[in-house]
């Protein structure tokens, strides 16, 4: 039997079967089996006549069909049918086929709502605004963003320190501190300004334990302009100039 | 300052905003309490809405922005010389899922398309369209994802509770809904370690 497919349309093998049972307008509640498992496996080898690369997935649902098929095949054993509910192998198929069809259609939609820059427009495009950015709202630095700085922070700092300094080692408590103190000054720091004369790894990460400390005590907040601008340290103001941070506060010493 | 003075205001505000804006920004600019710019708002909304205006202010992420009419989308679009752009199937079903279903873990979003969602999710990720929200805790700890406010702003929506109602496939017939747990964990589906 010949079959006409439209090979590059299929987006993997729930869309596949999808198709199949489209096509002969099978009943999906109610799928008969080793039709449909003959059908996907001819499709797969026409894929792979056009030396198309069939993917695993393909290979995997083909092995699922023929399970079921097997399963459906052989005579169910009194014992264990007496013990479970008599399920119908291909429930679980067929759910993740409607389940499939569910999002299929979501997307549709989705698809079909007016998409800014495609139907519906601003005044200017985003990207034209670079110049003011001060003016964009401050919004709350996500843990992910924190994290890719310090990242950036790690790397740019990569293994620059050659010359031998006298070890003096930087408490987390000293920078506390001493951004307390810059921040009494300018209320506002940006993320990258407190690492200016920071040489090592060590300080990178000491001076980011102090952030997070100031963070979690109420000191300072860490604010940032729009998805992926630079980070601000704002200094929060009813504590004024408060008290220097003691160790024993911290788990750091 | 007289209230319809105001009003042109918040509509000069709204011209200049670079994004939605939220009743409380502009309350705050303007000195007076959220529910009277709210209102402002609203009455805006309405006389564009009534008139026939080019633009209408849409409620998007709980701000309002104003924006061009979809009914004119081919004329503005020749006017920026702006080309439509189109979403993949596959992006768009991975968004679909993402969306109604966060915070979901790549490998659910793998098992409800029954294909490698990897490179689509990256990408989704690069565009900021989804966010990383977390790390699930079940051995391998995957990354959860969620939809973001990009998001919200580019389909125009005011919160996900605007999200287009997801058709119910009415699901299985009771005779076949025996006892099936359909939890894409439940069903041997390994979760992969996320990590990548």
């Amino acid at each position: 039997m010949p079959y006409q497919i439209d090979l590059d349309s299929f987006k993997g093998p729930l869309d596949l079967l999808l198709h199949l049972i489209k096509k002969n307008e099978m009943d999906i509640y109610d799928i008969p089996i080793a039709e449909i498992t003959a059908q996907y496996l001819a499709t797969l080898e026409v894929m792979k006549h056009l030396n198309l690369d069939v993917a695993g997935e393909f290979l995997v649902m083909a092995a699922t069909l023929l399970h079921i098929k097997s399963r459906m095949l052989l005579p169910r054993d009194a014992e264990e049918t007496a013990e479970e509910v008599e399920l119908d192998p291909r429930v679980e198929l067929v759910q993740r086929l409607l389940e499939y069809q569910k999002y299929i259609a979501a997307a549709l939609s989705l698809d079909a709502l007016p998409l800014l820059g495609r139907d519906v427009f601003v005044r200017s495009s985003p990207e034209v605004t670079e110049g003011e950015v001060e003016e964009a709202e401050w919004e709350p630095v996500g843990l992910f963003e924190l994290v890719a700085a310090f990242r950036d922070l790690v790397q740019d700092n990569a293994e620059e320190s050659f010359h031998e300094v006298d070890r003096e080692r930087l408490s987390v408590t000293d920078r506390i501190n001493q951004i307390l103190a810059a921040l009494a000054v300018r209320s506002s720091l940006a993320f990258t300004d407190l690492m200016v004369g920071v040489v090592c790894r060590s300080e990178v990460v000491v001076t980011f334990l102090a952030m997070l400390e100031l963070v979690k005590m109420r000191l300072a907040r860490l604010l940032q302009n729009g998805a992926g601008g630079p980070i601000w340290l704002y200094a929060v103001d009813d504590t004024g100039d408060g008290c220097p941070v003691q160790d024993e506060a911290l788990g750091y010493s | 300052m007289v209230t319809a003075d105001l009003k042109a205001v918040v509509e000069g505000l709204l011209l200049v905003a670079d994004g939605p804006v939220r009743p409380d920004r502009i309350a705050l600019a303007l000195e007076i309490d959220v529910p009277q710019a709210l209102a402002m708002l609203q009455e805006l909304q309405a006389e564009y809405d009534s008139g026939e205006r080019g633009f209408v202010l849409h409620l998007v992420d709980g701000g309002f922005q104003l924006r061009t009419r979809p009914e004119h989308a081919e004329w503005v679009r020749r006017f920026c010389k702006s080309r439509p752009f189109r979403f993949s199937r596959a992006a768009l079903e991975t968004l679909a899922i993402v969306a109604y279903r966060q915070p979901v873990t790549r490998a659910e979003i793998d098992y409800l398309r029954g294909v490698d969602s990897g490179g689509v999710v990256r990408t989704l990720l690069d565009k900021r369209l989804i966010r990383i929200l977390g790390k699930k805790d079940i051995p391998g700890k995957p990354l959860i994802y969620g939809t973001s406010r990009e998001f919200l702003e580019l389909f125009g929506l005011h919160g996900l509770a605007d999200l287009p109602t997801l058709k119910e496939f009415n699901d299985l017939p009771p005779d076949m809904l025996a006892a099936i747990d359909v939890s894409p964990e439940a069903q041997g589906n390994p979760e992969e370690s996320a990590q990548s």
